[in-house]
C-alpha cells in the first residue's frame, strides 16, 4: 500500500476568505500538485489544473445512528480520484460557507474505501474578524466551523481595532481552545501552518498541542457551545474507562464534535491516545511514557449543551 | 482447495500493457478495449495494440461496450466512443459535471449520469433529460423495452425515457450505488454504501431483498447467462445469490466461490456456462465451476496489480482483465 493521500478540509463562513486561502495555496511556489474539491463549480475563479465540482450530499448511513453522516459526493470524487493516482499530491475540499464539517470529517473515517487511500490531514476555518462575532450569534454553521476547527486562520484582522481583533479571538477561544489560532490580513500565513498538520494521526496529538497538557482544568464558556477539559491525577483505569468513553460518545454523540484525549493506564509504558468526531473514536497505545515523566490523563470535548458535572464526574470514577 | 494448488490457465494469458488503470473494458468482435485512469483507450487485437485518445488530459471514470462500440465517460464531462478501428468521438458533452455512470442497450440506446440529470439517448437520436433529486449513480437499462433504472440516494427510480408518464420510485433509505436488472426483468438489485445488496421483485409484489454481511461495498455484480444467479464482489470471495425461485435469494445461503486471504474486487460470468471469473484486490483471478467449486488459476496475486476490469468475449472463448498498475491481459481458454 502506497501513502495515503493527505486530505485538508477548508471551511468557514461566507466572505471570510477561504478561495483567498484556496488560491494562495496553490500559486505558492511548493512544487505540490493538488486535487482541488470545490462546491458550485465554475462559480469562482481558482488557478488550478484539477478541479472537481462537488454537491456537497449529505448522507445518512443507514445504520440506525443519526449523527453518522458522510458526503455521498466526496465518497465518489475519491473514488474517481485515485484512478487517476500520480496527478497530484493531496487533496483539498472547500466546503461551502454553510456547511458543517462534520459529515466531510467523518467520511474519511465511516468509508473504507477512502480511509484506504485517503486521510484527513486537518480541518481549517477561515473566520472574518469583522463579522465573526456576529455569525456565532445568527449562524450555528459558523460555530461548528469554529467548534471543529483544527487550525483557525483569523482573517481581515486590519478591518478591526486591535481591542475588538482580541474580543472576538477570545470568542474562538472560549468555543474552541485547542485549535492553533494565526491572525492575517488577504490570509498570509506560510503553507506550513495550514497544510500537512496530521491533526487526526493520533501520534501527533501530543506535538501538535504543547499546551495541552498544561492547560489546567480552567475552561470556557460560550452560549451553548463549551469545551470542557478533565484530568484525572495519575491513572485510570481501562475497565472503567473503556466503557465510560465508549457509552459517552453514544450517548452525547450528536452533541459531541470533537473529543481527545491521553491517558494513563496501570502497567502500560504507552500512552493510549484518542481522539473522534461526534460518535466516532479512533484509540491506540501510541508513545511511551517518558522515564520520569508523570503519567496523569486527560480528556477534552468540545460540544453543545454538555453536561460538564456528569462528565468530569464521569471521567473522574475512572481513576486507579 | 488454495489458488497455490490450482490448475494453471497462466500460460494461456497474453499480456497486454495498458500503461495506466484500467477503469473498464469492453469487447468490441475479437479486439478488446481498456479504458484508462489517464483518458486513453487501448485497443488489443491478436498481441498488438494501439492507444486512442478518448479522453485528451482528463481520465476514463467508466466505460461500456455492446460488442460494436466502446462508450467512456470522463470527468472532462464527455461521452466519447471509440470503435475497434481506432477512431473515437465526442457522443455527449456536459459542462463541468463528471460523467461516471453509463448504460448502453441492445438496440443501441445510451444513457449517461452527470450530476442529478440523467440523459437518454434513443436508437434514432432522441435525446430525454430526467433530474432526479441527488447524484446519480449506477444506470442500467431493461433487458427489454426502452426502459432505465437509475440508482441514487434512498432508492432506484425506474423511468421510460420516451413515455411522459412519472417515473416509478422504488424506496429504500441510504446511498445506491451500482445498479443491475436480472435477465428475466423480475429483479432490480443495488449495491449500497452500508456493504449489503438491496433487491426489488417487480413481479408480483413490489418485495424487498436484503443481501447483507459484506465487509466492504459490493461494486461488481455479474448474472449467470441464464439469469439463476447473480456473482457479486466485496467479500474474500464470490458471494454468488440464488435466484432460479420467483422469491428471489430470501431465505437462501449464497454460495461463496473461491475463498481467498483477499477480498473480490470483480466477478464476471461466463456467458454461457456456470463458470465464474473472479478477480481479486491482490491481482489473483481465478476461474471456478459453480457446480462443483473446482478451481482455475488464470493469474497468480500480482503486488499493486489489484484487478480493477474483466470481461469475457461474446463466445465465452477469451476473458480479458485489467489492473489498477496498468497491467492487463487476455486468457484465450485452450
Amino acid at each position: 500500500m502506497t501513502d495515503k493521500i493527505p486530505v485538508t478540509v477548508l471551511t468557514g463562513y461566507l466572505g471570510a476568505g477561504k478561495t483567498t486561502l484556496l488560491n494562495r495555496i496553490l500559486t505558492e511556489q511548493h512544487g505540490k500538485k493538488y486535487a482541488v474539491i470545490v462546491n458550485e463549480f465554475g462559480e469562482i475563479g481558482i488557478d488550478n489544473e484539477l478541479v472537481v465540482g462537488a454537491d456537497e450530499e449529505v448522507f445518512e448511513m443507514n445504520n440506525g445512528c443519526i449523527c453518522c453522516t458522510v458526503r455521498g459526493d466526496l465518497i465518489r470524487i475519491l473514488d474517481g480520484l485515485m484512478k487517476r493516482k500520480g496527478k497530484f499530491d493531496a487533496i483539498i475540499v472547500e466546503t461551502t460557507g454553510l456547511a458543517d464539517p462534520a459529515p466531510v470529517a467523518q467520511t474519511f473515517f465511516m468509508d473504507q474505501d477512502v480511509s484506504d487511500t485517503a486521510r484527513l490531514d486537518a480541518v481549517v476555518t477561515v473566520a472574518d474578524a469583522k463579522w465573526l462575532s456576529d455569525r456565532l450569534k445568527d449562524a450555528p454553521e459558523a460555530k461548528n466551523q469554529i467548534a471543529f476547527a483544527d487550525v483557525i486562520i483569523l482573517n481581515k484582522t486590519d478591518l478591526v481595532t486591535p481591542e475588538e481583533l482580541d474580543a472576538v479571538e477570545a470568542r474562538i477561544r472560549a468555543i474552541n481552545p485547542y485549535a492553533k489560532l494565526h491572525r492575517t490580513q488577504n490570509c498570509a500565513i506560510p503553507i506550513a501552518e495550514v497544510l500537512d498538520r496530521k491533526a487526526f494521526d493520533l501520534d501527533r496529538i501530543i506535538e501538535l498541542e504543547p499546551d495541552f497538557l498544561e492547560e489546567g482544568h480552567h475552561h470556557h464558556h460560550d452560549e451553548d457551545m463549551q469545551s470542557i477539559s478533565v484530568r484525572v491525577d495519575g491513572e485510570v483505569d481501562p475497565e472503567k474507562f473503556m466503557p465510560w468513553i465508549s457509552n459517552l460518545t453514544q450517548v452525547e454523540g450528536p452533541n459531541i464534535l470533537r473529543c481527545k484525549g491521553i491517558v494513563a493506564f496501570p502497567n502500560e509504558p504507552k500512552r493510549f491516545v484518542f481522539q473522534g468526531v461526534h460518535m466516532i473514536l479512533d484509540g491506540d497505545v501510541q508513545g511511551d511514557w517518558k522515564p520520569g515523566e508523570k503519567r496523569d490523563s486527560k480528556v477534552v470535548f468540545i460540544g453543545r449543551d454538555l453536561n460538564e458535572k456528569a462528565i468530569t464526574e464521569g471521567f473522574l470514577a475512572c481513576a486507579v | 482447495m488454495t489458488a497455490g494448488t490450482a490448475p494453471s490457465l497462466t500460460q494461456n494469458i497474453v499480456p497486454v500493457a495498458a500503461g495506466a488503470h484500467v477503469t473498464a473494458l469492453g469487447w468490441l468482435k475479437d479486439t478488446v478495449a481498456f479504458g484508462l485512469g489517464d483518458g486513453g483507450v487501448v485497443l488489443a487485437r491478436e498481441g498488438e495494440t494501439h492507444r486512442v485518445e478518448a479522453h485528451p488530459d482528463a481520465g476514463v471514470l467508466v466505460g461500456l461496450s455492446d460488442g460494436e462500440r466502446f462508450l467512456t465517460g470522463g470527468d472532462d464531462g464527455r461521452v466519447a466512443v471509440t470503435g475497434a478501428d481506432g477512431s473515437t468521438k465526442t457522443l455527449a458533452e456536459t459542462k463541468g459535471a463528471w460523467i461516471d455512470s453509463l448504460a448502453l442497450s441492445g438496440n443501441g440506446a445510451f444513457a449517461y449520469g452527470a450530476g442529478k440529470r440523467v440523459v437518454a439517448r434513443d436508437d434514432r437520436g432522441r435525446e430525454k433529460i430526467l433530474d432526479v433529486l441527488t447524484t446519480a449513480r449506477g444506470l442500467a437499462f431493461a433487458p427489454k423495452g426502452y426502459r432505465l433504472a437509475i440508482a441514487h440516494y434512498n432508492g432506484v427510480t425506474l423511468w421510460f425515457p420516451n413515455v411522459e408518464a412519472k417515473p416509478e420510485g422504488l424506496k429504500w433509505k441510504g446511498s445506491h450505488l451500482d445498479v443491475t436488472w436480472s435477465p428475466d426483468a423480475r429483479f432490480v438489485v443495488t449495491s449500497m454504501q452500508e456493504n449489503a445488496l438491496h433487491g426489488w421483485r417487480l413481479v408480483p409484489d413490489k418485495g424487498h431483498m436484503r443481501m447483507s454481511g459484506y465487509p466492504s461495498k459490493t461494486r461488481s455484480l455479474s448474472w449467470s447467462h441464464d439469469g439463476k444467479w447473480l456473482a457479486t464482489s466485496g467479500a474474500e470471495a464470490a458471494i454468488v445469490w440464488p435466484f432460479e425461485s420467483k422469491e428471489g435469494p430470501m431465505g437462501k445461503a449464497p454460495r461463496e466461490c473461491g475463498v481467498r486471504p483477499a477480498k473480490v474486487s470483480r466477478v464476471a460470468f461466463h456467458p454461457n456456462a456456470y463458470v465464474l471469473a473472479v478477480g481479486y484486490e491482490d491481482g489473483c483471478i481465478l476461474l471456478i465451476r459453480l457446480a462443483d467449486a473446482s478451481e482455475l488459476l488464470v493469474r497468480p496475486a500480482t503486488k499493486e496489480s489489484g484487478i480493477t476490469a474483466m470481461a469475457w468475449d461474446k463466445a465465452g472463448r477469451h476473458l480479458a482483465f485489467g489492473c489498477e498498475d496498468g497491467r492487463a491481459g487476455i486468457l484465450a481458454l485452450p
